[in-house]
């Protein structure tokens, strides 16, 4: 059955038709051309087509796209701003934070929702204390970006990567 | 999938007559397990009603000290909110372990408390299964077993409910608001999942169009000290092997009061009232931690390949006891 929806997408709007078994990861990529979500698992498990939904991250391999009409919807190749990288995009290539990059966009997109619920002062479950402010060590680097998956291994540099992102040179 | 069509419910009644009144309709929340199932072919409704912007997304104190926690509130809010964090850290970890940072962010209260189970044989339709497909045959219990139930299990089915917040609102004695075709009734926590016996294709109490509304926290004072730990095969983003969700007010160096519930053991949040018993009045000691895991593990009864979780409740209860007794988080 057909449905029609309105996305703003990377700050265009959208509009398309489609059938309502279409989940958003599939009218990004096969609608709309927008590739930088990437297929992975397509059951929720792997996090390579991360997005930031109305400013939160979220898998899209998940949700119908009818249900997500009137979206904002930002993915990795809508982070750059007037030519230049996002910083954090900016701290993955500085710290070689991939190999084959597949779940980069992912990442790099997780990264960004998690740095806001960081500063709003989200707790993880590692968080000593869910009162006490959230500080980003490693190990809640690491919790906190564990919904995404890089077969390739190069996590110590994406935790490096981040690190260098919110402005902190060493491992505490 | 199955081709459906969809809806965006804007009145609650509406939705409820709306799922009641069609066979193969079902509610839409967040949809990270059912879309799922529509796409592995677990599930095929050929209706959703979509009721995540109902206006149930608020978390409210009631003036008797309560807390309404409404059943479109995202998992990240939940366990993000200031008072829940504050006056049950019980359930803003058991949260905070479940799923991924994205998927908090999409998953509902009512939505995760009706997450099916993980059984690998629920979800491979080319196997048999007695909840998938009634009067196929338990493939998991000569199978594959080692993620399954000690406890409550039967000869037709041995899953297990995958939830961690569940296991939570469990020691907390939650209630769970349920709108049906009679109106509003309120269903115990612990009393709205089942034991699988012989009819497994059933998880909840649930009637056909019944929606959850929200869920209501007792103003449990002693819940200050609680706390929820998880054992998984990976540090991070697993479902639980064994998990413990307890409450501890210990005074004097006994237990005056005492809530426990235990997760990844059975088909539905297994409250602990027999360790609970165990330990009430008794001195808060590892001696009477381990006698109260004996007490609750009694009936456990092994698979071929998951006795180790007997041993891991016992070991993971008594680690949260004795630091919820020192007062060190958990």
């Amino acid at each position: 059955m057909k449905a029609s929806i309105t996305l703003r997408v990377d700050g265009e709007p959208r509009s398309l038709e489609l059938d309502t078994r279409t989940t958003l990861l599939d009218a990004l990529r096969e609608h709309l051309g927008v590739t930088s979500a990437k297929k992975g698992c397509d059951h929720g498990q792997c996090g390579a087509c991360t997005v930031l939904l109305d400013g939160r991250r979220v898998t899209t391999c998940l949700s119908l796209a009818v249900a997500c009409d009137g979206a904002r919807i930002t993915t990795a190749q809508g982070l750059a701003r007037g030519g230049k990288l996002h910083p954090l995009q900016q701290a993955f290539l500085e710290h070689d934070a991939l190999q084959c990059g597949y779940c980069t966009p992912g990442q790099v997109c997780s990264a960004v929702g998690m740095l806001e619920e960081a500063k709003a002062g989200h707790p993880s479950y590692v968080t000593r204390g869910l009162t006490a402010p959230a500080e980003l060590s490693d190990e809640e680097i690491r919790e906190r970006m564990s919904g995404n998956l890089c077969r390739c291994g190069a996590y110590v540099n994406i935790v490096a990567a981040i690190r260098q992102a919110i402005g902190k040179e060493a491992a505490p | 999938m199955t081709p459906f069509a969809y809806e965006r419910a804007t009145d609650a009644s509406a939705a409820v007559a709306r799922v009641t009144g069609h066979a193969n309709a079902a509610f839409l929340g967040g949809g990270t397990n059912l879309v799922d199932h529509m796409r592995l072919g677990v599930a095929h409704p050929d209706l959703l009603v979509d009721v995540t912007r109902l206006p149930f997304s608020n978390i409210e104190p009631l003036p008797d000290g309560r807390i309404r926690v409404g059943a479109s509130v995202r998992n990240s809010d939940l366990a993000a909110d200031r008072t829940i964090r504050e006056r049950y850290p019980v359930l803003s970890q058991a949260l905070l372990a479940g799923a991924s940072g994205q998927l908090r962010n999409l998953a509902t209260t009512g939505g995760n408390l009706l997450q099916r189970t993980r059984c690998a044989y629920f979800q491979d339709v080319t196997t048999p299964c007695n909840k998938r497909k009634p009067g196929t045959g338990c493939s998991a219990m000569e199978g594959h077993n080692r993620d399954h139930a000690i406890l409550g299990a039967s000869e037709h089915c041995v899953a297990v409910h995958p939830s961690d917040m569940a296991v939570a609102l469990a020691a907390l004695d939650a209630t769970v608001v349920v709108l049906g075709r009679q109106g509003e009734r309120r269903i115990p926590l612990t009393a709205l999942h089942r034991l699988p016996g012989d009819a497994p294709e059933r998880d909840t109490v649930l009637d056909r169009g019944d929606l959850i509304t929200a869920v209501e926290l007792p103003a449990l004072q002693m819940a200050v000290n609680s706390a929820y730990y998880k054992v998984r095969d990976r540090a991070s983003y697993a479902f639980a092997l064994v998990s413990v969700a307890a409450a501890l007010d210990v005074r004097n160096g006994q237990v005056a009061d005492v809530r426990i519930a235990l997760g990844g053991i059975a088909h539905k949040p297994w409250r602990a009232l027999r360790a609970e018993a165990v330990l009430k009045g008794a001195a808060a000691s590892d001696e009477t931690f381990d006698r109260a895991a004996d007490a609750e593990l009694a009936d456990a009864r092994a698979l071929r390949h998951n006795a180790f979780k007997i041993a891991l409740v016992r070991n993971t209860l008594r680690m949260v006891l004795r630091r919820l007794t020192s007062g060190a988080p958990a």
